[in-house]
């Protein structure tokens, strides 16, 4: 037996062609949005594999350092690190901000990290892409290589200028910004850092308060100046463990003597996907399902009008003894031939438009397989109101009278 | 008449019921033998379109008999289970539009039917393109039906018609849109292939230039059919 499917298709190429082109750019754009969806989980997850930490310490009772601020004293690290189970502990900060370049700035993630050495010190960038890791207190940095910074650029983060003198890749906050490393102290001026005129006030009001400038004790304004001046808090201490400690069991320790939150890997992935990007999450998920209803109506309405063309045929076919199952396979065929050739349209489509997108856009295999089915079931269901018609149509109608 | 052909008998149609009822055929007879062609006329609601679908089994008489070749097919209430299967192997179609399936080119038109009945696709279109040749439109085997001129159209579906060698072939005015001398050698082929395949053909017809070459006619009127024969009439 023939495809008549097939033939019909063959016969009508061009309007399945242009409309499974159209149909496919709709799916296209699903795929990207699912894909916008996974870049933006997987942005988190790089975020957390790229601390290279087993524990999030911060402020207590707060969800930082990544979806709530967080302030930790800078000296909390060294007590944190004499506490059993602890390999490493590293101050870091975090600051998102507009990096200032050459000729444009950079919406980007200014992180501080401690000092130390890549591989070893929570925190740092894992691997360059090209230059060196950070080796002065002061001044360099290393930039990931989406803010569109090169080696030896000088960027502007608040009042200083820094050298960048390495690349980096998939350093990405959870909002998908690009993270640029500085020094650990610089990121905390650069955090608390007033300008001028405003640090000028403000030490103008200190020696102007006699509780602070008292006349018989020495030093005590320059003291209370100096600690007004400087900033002795970082956002969060991040924790490796040695081998064979558990995660929970140690937090635990901390929570209890430290009075911190601490956050687990998984803790912190919770977070950042739970909390931090869920509300993203639905508002993906409403455009998904909205897509897909129109989808569905695109091609119950192609399939429908492609049946309502046809029906003296499918009269002719019924009188001359077609079968009724012949007759609804011939449609869903068709409805299945579009969905197909609309999916492969809408895979090309998206794997070559995902690059372009300004934040990252994660295609997964598993996605395009879930979406093919989805695809499918929806050409099944789009082409049930045209058998059904066609199904009704009376074989007398091709005899006529 | 033999046991082959088409046999009806007291043949009746109502549509609807109680007051509204309307009796489309009150009385149908015919006989049509093997290889015989008649015409069947008939003015606007008159019954012909009924008596077409009934013979078709596309409708259910009301009451009446109805073999055809050596089938009972309807018998007062009673029909044969599956209808579409003997559309598919009793009879062929031929209709005042050729309605060729246009995805379908010459051939797989023709062969379409075996292979519906489970003919393999080369068997099929073997067939198929035996008559085509029969039908002198063979040199037209891979063509669509939108290439085709509406006489080659109609040969085309003529050759649909006979492809499963049915033993009846109902003919809807075959040559309303054909011109008098395409029309004339549409029902000589009709006759040529009634002859050569011993099928009882019965063309629904207005078309006054072609009702005299039947040398029997069923006259129908008010849904009831009276028969006409004359010497001279025809091709034979």
């Amino acid at each position: 037996m023939i495809s008549l499917a097939g033939r019909d298709i063959l016969h009508a190429w061009g309007k399945f062609a242009f409309t499974g082109l159209g149909l496919g750019l709709l799916i296209g754009v699903t795929l990207t949005m699912a894909g916008v969806y996974r870049g933006m989980v997987d942005d988190g997850k790089a975020l957390l594999d790229n601390s290279g930490a087993d524990l999030w310490v911060v402020q207590k009772d707060t969800l930082g350092p990544y979806a709530e601020s967080s302030s930790v004293n800078d000296d909390v690290y060294r007590t944190i690190l004499a506490m059993p189970g602890i390999a490493r502990a590293a101050n870091v900060t975090y600051l998102t901000m507009q990096v200032r370049g050459h000729d444009n700035d950079v919406r980007s993630m200014v992180v501080g990290i401690a000092p130390g050495k890549a591989g070893t010190t929570p925190g740092w960038p894992p691997y360059l892409v090209a230059g060196r890791q950070i080796t002065r207190g002061h001044y360099e940095a290393v930039a990931d290589i989406a803010t569109g910074f090169k080696l030896g650029d000088r960027i502007a983060i608040r009042r200083n200028h820094y050298t960048v003198v390495g690349l980096t890749r998939r350093m990405v906050s959870a909002s998908g910004d690009p993270m640029v490393f500085i020094p650990l102290k610089d990121a905390q001026e650069a955090q608390f850092l007033k300008d001028n005129d405003a640090i000028w006030q403000s030490r103008r009001r200190t020696e102007a308060s006699p509780a602070l400038n008292r006349p018989g004790v020495p030093g005590l304004l320059d003291a209370v100046i100096a600690s007004q001046s400087t900033n002795p808090f970082v956002n969060a201490v991040l924790v490796t463990l040695k081998p064979g400690y558990e995660a929970e069991e140690v937090a635990a320790s901390i929570r209890r003597w430290k009075r911190l939150t601490v956050y687990t890997r998984a803790q912190m992935e919770a977070i950042l996907i739970g909390k931090l990007i869920a509300t993203s999450a639905r508002q993906i998920g409403m455009f998904l399902a909205i897509l897909a209803v129109v989808s569905a109506a695109i091609v119950a309405f192609i399939i429908y009008t492609l049946t309502m063309d046809k029906i003296r045929e499918i009269a002719v076919l019924k009188l001359i003894g077609t079968r009724n199952r012949t007759i609804a396979a011939m449609i869903m065929q068709q409805a299945l031939a579009l969905g197909i050739i609309g999916f492969v349209v809408g895979k090309i489509s998206a794997t070559f438009a995902a690059p372009l997108f300004p934040k990252y856009v994660l295609l997964m295999p598993v996605d395009s397989v879930a979406s093919f089915g989805a695809v499918l079931l929806i050409c099944v269901l789009a082409s049930v109101v045209a058998i059904r018609i066609a199904l009704g149509v009376d074989p007398a109608e091709a005899i006529g009278g | 008449m033999s046991g082959k052909g088409i046999c009806i008998d007291g043949l009746k149609k109502r549509y609807g019921a109680g007051d509204t009822a309307v009796d489309a055929l009150k009385h149908v007879d015919m006989r049509v033998g093997p290889g015989e062609v008649v015409g069947l006329i008939g003015p606007s609601g008159s019954g012909k379109s009924t008596l077409l679908k009934c013979l078709g089994a596309v409708i259910d008489p009301s009451a009446g008999r109805m073999v055809l070749g050596d089938e009972v097919i309807y018998d007062n209430g009673w029909k044969v289970r599956d209808l579409r299967a003997l559309r598919r192997d009793k009879i062929g179609f031929v209709f005042q539009a050729p309605y060729l399936i246009p995805f379908l080119d010459v051939t797989d038109n023709v062969a379409l039917l075996p292979m519906l009945a489970g003919v393999s696709n080369g068997e099929s279109r073997a067939k198929a393109l035996e008559l085509l040749s029969a039908l002198d439109v063979q040199h037209r085997a891979r063509a669509m039906p939108s290439q085709l001129s509406g006489g080659e159209q109609q040969r085309v579906s003529i050759a649909r018609g006979l492809v499963n060698r049915p033993p009846v072939i109902l003919a809807d005015e075959p040559t309303a849109p054909l011109d008098s001398e395409r029309a004339l050698a549409v029902i000589r082929i009709l006759n040529e292939m009634a002859r050569k395949f011993q099928t009882a053909i019965i063309v629904v017809t207005h078309d006054e230039k072609i009702i005299p070459t039947f040398k029997r006619i069923y006259h129908i009127r008010d849904g009831v059919t009276q028969e006409e024969s004359g010497e001279g009439r025809g091709f034979g």
